[in-house]
């Protein structure tokens, strides 16, 4: 099985722990990833914000990328919903034939990483340590679009060491939405103040997510709140071991 | 604020304004909460006999049907209504819907009519257009009387005054009853039943005086001529069978083929809405029933923006939309804005779909409903008739970016998404790009006086469009000095050591 990392914009520029996390825990596991350095981003940022035309030179981008894998893996909810749902949209709009058929061809091979771990290999212990108290935000993308269901939380319950405490009104969007968050600042930063009392009323140390552009906001308050919490990535914490010690 | 939504902001600066309502948030918190267990706990119970989701299906695909053949259904309907003694009037928009209300009202010589709670006569301005000619128009609704004696706008489809908790309606009431009417009792209380006696006793006269009444529809059965209005209240009823004559706007998406195909909807409405199983009063009338009830009755087939809806592909989805209010009560967005801030007697998901989807977009107000959504995708999971408005308001966004790609002085927006698609279209420019982002990155590690927890440094308040509002509340990691990609060549993908 060839597998392609689709590592996703953000986290290139920005979150790349959590792309060096999901190629730790994939060869753990025995799968040899490989990252197709063409890749750039799923065009979700245009789509969602109304530039259907820009985002036919992007997704071309895509497809070209990762054209050939049995499976592209991501660690973001988001995206993949965006390559699964968004990317045949912007296909059609193109009028070209060949994109509309190239992704047809990558759309279905794209899995979030919970997704793929679960459903592909098969697994739901990847042999994590975490001993710290843990809550976990189910991203609306990851929950709605994809309906990863309770993969994640099948994931976290096998990490040894780890508390999982329960976050209120956890299906509640967190106000982040992409260009929401500045387009609607003032709604988005309501939004992401509930979340993070909620974050705090769990009394975890750690609030867990498989989307890195909603823990940015969400941490983002809750670092100007001062909480003390800190945010990270699914993947970093399925990466950790005991020997290779929690990712700082 | 009052009776108008001519003239509201776009929704950013609406919804501002709101946010700092403590009593609108705690008030909007309360009932949105409420509703939505009570909706919760009923559609868990038909999942366990019937299923939900074949619930759904069965809805959406009855007013599908209704749509597909909607010139058919309604040429059926006016036939039936027609037959059944009813007068049936066409009107393309709200003026002439209006016009029809006004004539009828004026040819019977009355100075008020008497109201069942109805969305259509709010979206055409009816109200606003009786009153300039010297007609009142009494809402029987106890929210919408709320609305209506504190001259205020309606917030919810379902609820019109969510906005007002018990102390407020109280104090409307003792402040504003007596001016149009029979006085709220002196000594008047906040509680529930003894705010509902007095509206009750306010109403009682304006019924029994009334010669003409209007209201909706929430279906119009082509099949039989039947229309049908859902409520809780009875007041709804006193209005259709009290007065001698009435008249029903009703927009032409509201047709149901058949009889019997009310039965998926009469079973979705009433547990998206309110959340009870069955509704306490479903009227039902055909034309004109000799002795009995209103003996001179009109029939307003309204489009206002149907046809244009209908015409999109991706929108007309949104025509199925039974009015139930299911989707507002479930959005993060709207139970924080509120509806006002939404412009429309149509707040909420739905509401940023079919307002442009009726009106078109074009200008600054509606242009911004469809962007006051996260995406959070609630809002189709509870919709009753599975309209996906996530994809709508999507799509929605790219006809408000196309409708600007001729400006001659562009976006700034526009020009960034543009300049977006040109780095990620190619990885060598989004390498240089990052290239940027992480010097920027070392800069603010070394000086940055914000450390989020884990130990990465932050930015704290930084200017720039964009920036200024992202890090008005919330601290920015600062970009890391090597990006992945630049790590995975660095290392052979972390073979030669991470």
């Amino acid at each position: 099985m060839r597998v392609a990392l689709m590592v996703t914009c953000v986290n290139d520029a920005m979150f790349p722990e959590t792309g060096k996390a999901v190629v730790t825990l994939l060869r753990r596991l025995g799968v040899e990833v490989d990252f197709p350095a063409a890749q750039t981003c799923c065009a979700q940022p245009m789509v969602n914000t109304g530039y259907l035309d820009e985002a036919v030179p992007v997704v071309r981008t895509f497809v070209d990328a990762f054209a050939g894998y049995d499976a592209i893996v991501t660690p973001s909810g988001s995206c993949a919903g965006s390559a699964r749902h968004q990317h045949g949209i912007v296909a059609k709009r193109s009028g070209d034939a060949g994109l509309v058929k190239a992704v047809a061809e990558t759309s279905p091979k794209t899995y979030e990483l919970t997704e793929f771990l679960v459903d592909v290999l098969g697994v739901t212990d990847v042999g994590a340590y975490f001993p710290h108290r843990v809550t976990y935000h189910p991203t609306c993308h990851s929950l709605r679009m994809l309906g990863v269901g309770d993969r994640p939380r099948q994931l976290l319950e096998q990490v040894r060491g780890i508390r999982l405490t329960d976050l209120p009104a956890a299906e509640e969007c967190c106000g982040f939405g992409g260009t929401f968050a500045v387009k609607n600042a003032d709604t988005s930063i309501a939004m992401g103040a509930d979340k993070a009392r909620h974050v705090r009323e769990s009394g975890a140390e750690v609030l867990v997510a498989g989307d890195n552009s909603c823990l940015m906001h969400i941490g983002g308050v809750l670092s100007r709140q001062r909480s003390g919490v800190r945010v990270m990535h699914l993947a970093e914490i399925l990466a950790s071991t005991e020997d290779a010690g929690v990712p700082a | 604020m009052s009776g108008t939504f001519v003239g509201m902001p776009a929704f950013p600066s609406a919804a501002k304004a709101a946010l700092g309502d403590t009593q609108l948030r705690h008030n909007l918190a309360h009932a949105t909460g409420v509703i939505r267990a009570k909706r919760a706990k009923l559609v868990e119970e038909v999942e366990e006999n019937l299923g939900w989701e074949d619930l759904r299906l069965a809805g959406a695909a009855v007013k599908d049907r209704a749509l597909r053949d909607l010139g058919d259904n309604l040429e059926q309907l006016e036939a039936a209504l027609t037959a059944a003694g009813a007068t049936v009037h066409w009107a393309r928009d709200a003026a002439e819907a209006n016009a029809v209300v006004i004539e009828v009202a004026k040819r019977h010589q009355v100075d008020e009519v008497v109201k069942v709670k109805s969305m259509v006569t709010g979206e055409i301005g009816l109200n606003e257009a009786l009153e300039a000619e010297g007609i009142a128009a009494w809402e029987t609704d106890l929210a919408e009387i709320i609305v209506q004696l504190g001259h205020d706008l309606p917030s919810h489809i379902l609820v019109p005054a969510i906005h007002r908790n018990r102390a407020e309606i109280r104090e409307i009431f003792l402040r504003e009853m007596g001016k149009v009417g029979r006085p709220a009792p002196a000594d008047l209380t906040d509680e529930p039943a003894a705010l509902a006696a007095a509206a009750r006793e306010h109403l009682r006269e304006k019924f029994l005086r009334a010669k003409v009444a209007v209201s909706g529809a929430n279906f119009a059965v082509a099949d039989s001529g039947t229309l049908v209005v859902v409520e809780s209240e009875g007041n709804g009823r006193m209005c259709l069978t009290l007065p001698e004559v009435l008249v029903s706007v009703v927009g032409i998406e509201k047709v149901v083929p058949t009889w019997a195909e009310l039965d998926p909807l009469l079973r979705l409405l009433p547990r998206s809405s309110t959340g009870e199983r069955m509704n306490p009063y479903t009227s039902t009338w055909t034309g004109v029933t000799p002795g009995d009830g209103p003996q001179e009755v009109h029939v307003v087939l309204l489009d206002n923006g149907r046809t244009r809806a209908l015409a999109d592909e991706v929108g007309r989805q949104a025509l199925r939309c039974i009015r139930c209010s299911a989707c507002l009560n479930v959005c993060p967005v709207y139970e924080r804005a509120g509806g006002h801030a939404y412009g429309s007697v149509y707040p909420g998901p739905i509401g940023a779909i079919l307002n442009p989807l009726l009106k078109g977009t074009g200008d600054a107000q509606t242009d911004s409903l469809p962007y006051a959504s996260s995406l959070c995708g609630a809002c189709f999971e509870a919709c009753p008739v599975r309209i996906d408005i996530p994809e709508v308001l999507v799509h929605l966004r790219a006809q408000v970016v196309d409708g600007h790609r001729e400006d001659t002085v562009p976006k700034l927006e526009a020009v960034a998404f543009k300049g977006a698609a040109y780095a990620l279209s190619d990885a060598k420019r989004l390498t240089l790009a990052e290239k940027g982002s992480g010097l920027a990155g070392r800069v603010l590690s070394r000086f940055g006086r914000t450390t989020l927890p884990g130990g990465r440094k932050a930015a704290g308040r930084i200017p720039g469009p964009g920036a200024a509002k992202w890090t008005s509340a919330r601290d920015l990691p600062a970009p890391p000095a090597e990006s992945f990609r630049a790590w995975w060549k660095r290392t052979d993908g972390g073979k030669d050591g991470g």
